[in-house]
């Protein structure tokens, strides 16, 4: 006779919480960061179509890691929610909290209620219209949410580059200086001790720029990423983007060899 | 009814491009426009109808083996949906006719900015003219036209101080020969 199955609700979660966690942490990172003009987003992507960083609405950016499916879904469900609130109400009644609230929501109830938990990690950031007013929500594959005063990273090794980033950051950079500083930490790790030079290529970078009118978000591609960057990873931008892969399965050692695909302008 | 499908109209486009990450092309932007035309045909037999004029600067147009100088793109629509790609000029209301009359004569190609801004300008006013319904600039209260200019860089509003200057110029010319 077979023994009836048995788990208790401790186990359960645990073992959720670490097959989550696992998921997260074999991805590349992205750092989200606030700077003198807004909130800076970069992420290591090596596709320049499969995108970890989008605009939610006209002050409120968004960043994922993780499996991208799941995130891509959780994407287009607050871009919609987003677009739906400015329509009935008002384009300044749309803010990163009620959007963080509801992506905390989704996840809790996913991770509660679903054999399998989502393997994300979110950020929301909304961009306020003084430095001090400028927000970042980080909301973990469990539904936790919790506000990020400076800066956030997520993604593999996360800790790592928690601890290079906080040796780095500074409140109040200019834009230029605090893309070093997140291009730098995200170097620092996952070379075997090495810094690893990051080209244009192997980046995606994104702000929330106070200074612009209406739709705050901003994408940094081709030209106008190369001369952000510091001069030695500029350089090696001139050699071809790789190719267009997930961002979730790419390993970090895995130089992609596919042939380019033209950068949307 | 009109600032209603413009609103509607805004939202989707900027809704597509987020989600999709890249903006529909201007052709794509004016079939999306007739099908909510076309929408709306109940509403417009009960009254109601919108008839818009949709015009843009078409970034693809190389893709699509258009010269350079034919980026810029006029749509006009019928209360059914119906699209129809115009040439150099067209104009919509009450008193578009009277509009697209002084267009006609008024109207060169490659006009710069604020040629363009004047010539548009001056179609209104010779509408207002003759046309009970529509309304002229208003010189006492400062309020202008509502003038946009679309280019590859996008589009933007023409401000009121260009605006006023050219508005004033235009007045007082039709002051001075009142018949013309």
């Amino acid at each position: 006779m077979t023994m009836p199955f048995y788990a208790s609700a401790e186990q359960i979660m645990r073992d959720r919480s670490e097959y989550a966690r696992k998921g997260i942490a074999r991805g590349r990172s992205v750092v989200v960061l606030t700077y003198a003009d807004g909130v800076l987003f970069v992420a290591e992507n090596a596709s320049s179509a499969l995108h970890k960083v989008s605009e939610i609405y006209d002050r409120i950016g968004f960043a994922a890691v993780g499996k991208y499916n799941e995130f891509e879904n959780l994407r287009v469900a607050g871009i919609r929610l987003a677009d739906l609130r400015g329509y009935s109400y008002d384009r300044q009644d749309v803010t990163a909290r009620a959007l963080a609230n509801a992506y905390a929501q989704t996840l809790g109830n996913i991770f509660t209620e679903q054999q399998k938990p989502y393997e994300v990690e979110l950020c929301v950031a909304e961009v306020g219209a003084e430095p001090n007013e400028d927000q970042m929500y980080r909301l973990s594959y469990d539904g936790t949410i919790v506000d990020e005063p400076q800066f956030l990273v997520m993604g593999g090794q996360a800790d790592a580059l928690t601890s290079s980033l906080r040796q780095r950051y500074k409140a109040g950079l200019p834009l230029e200086d605090a893309l070093h500083v997140a291009v730098g930490a995200l170097g620092s790790v996952g070379g075997n001790g090495a810094a690893r030079d990051l080209p244009a290529t192997q980046l995606e970078v994104a702000v929330l720029d106070r200074t612009r009118a209406n739709r705050k978000f901003r994408r940094y591609v081709g030209p106008a990423l190369t001369a952000l960057l510091p001069a030695a990873t500029a350089e090696q931008a001139a050699t071809p983007a790789p190719a267009d892969t997930p961002p979730h399965d790419v390993a970090l050692d895995q130089p992609a060899d596919r042939s380019t695909d033209g950068a949307p302008g | 009814m009109a600032v209603e499908i413009v609103r509607l109209f805004q939202v989707e486009l900027e809704h597509y491009e987020k989600i999709e990450g890249t903006q529909l092309t201007l052709d794509g932007k004016a079939n999306r426009l007739a099908t909510m035309i076309r929408g709306n045909l109940g509403q417009a037999l009960q009254g109601l109808a919108v008839v818009p004029l949709f015009a843009g600067f078409d970034v693809d147009a190389a893709n699509n083996g258009r010269a350079a100088p034919a980026s810029g793109r006029i749509f006009s629509f019928d209360v059914a949906g119906g699209r129809y790609p115009e040439q150099y000029y067209e104009s919509i209301g009450s008193g578009s006719l009277f509009a697209k009359g002084s267009l006609k004569k008024r109207w060169t190609p490659g006009l710069d900015r604020m040629g363009a801004v004047r010539v548009a300008v001056e179609a209104l006013y010779d509408a207002a003219d003759d046309d009970s319904a529509t309304g002229g600039p208003d010189l006492t209260r400062g309020i202008f036209p509502v003038v946009r200019l679309a280019t590859a860089e996008g589009t933007a509003r023409v401000p009121d101080d260009e605006l006023g200057g050219l508005v004033l110029d235009i007045v007082e010319q039709r002051r001075t020969r009142p018949g013309s």
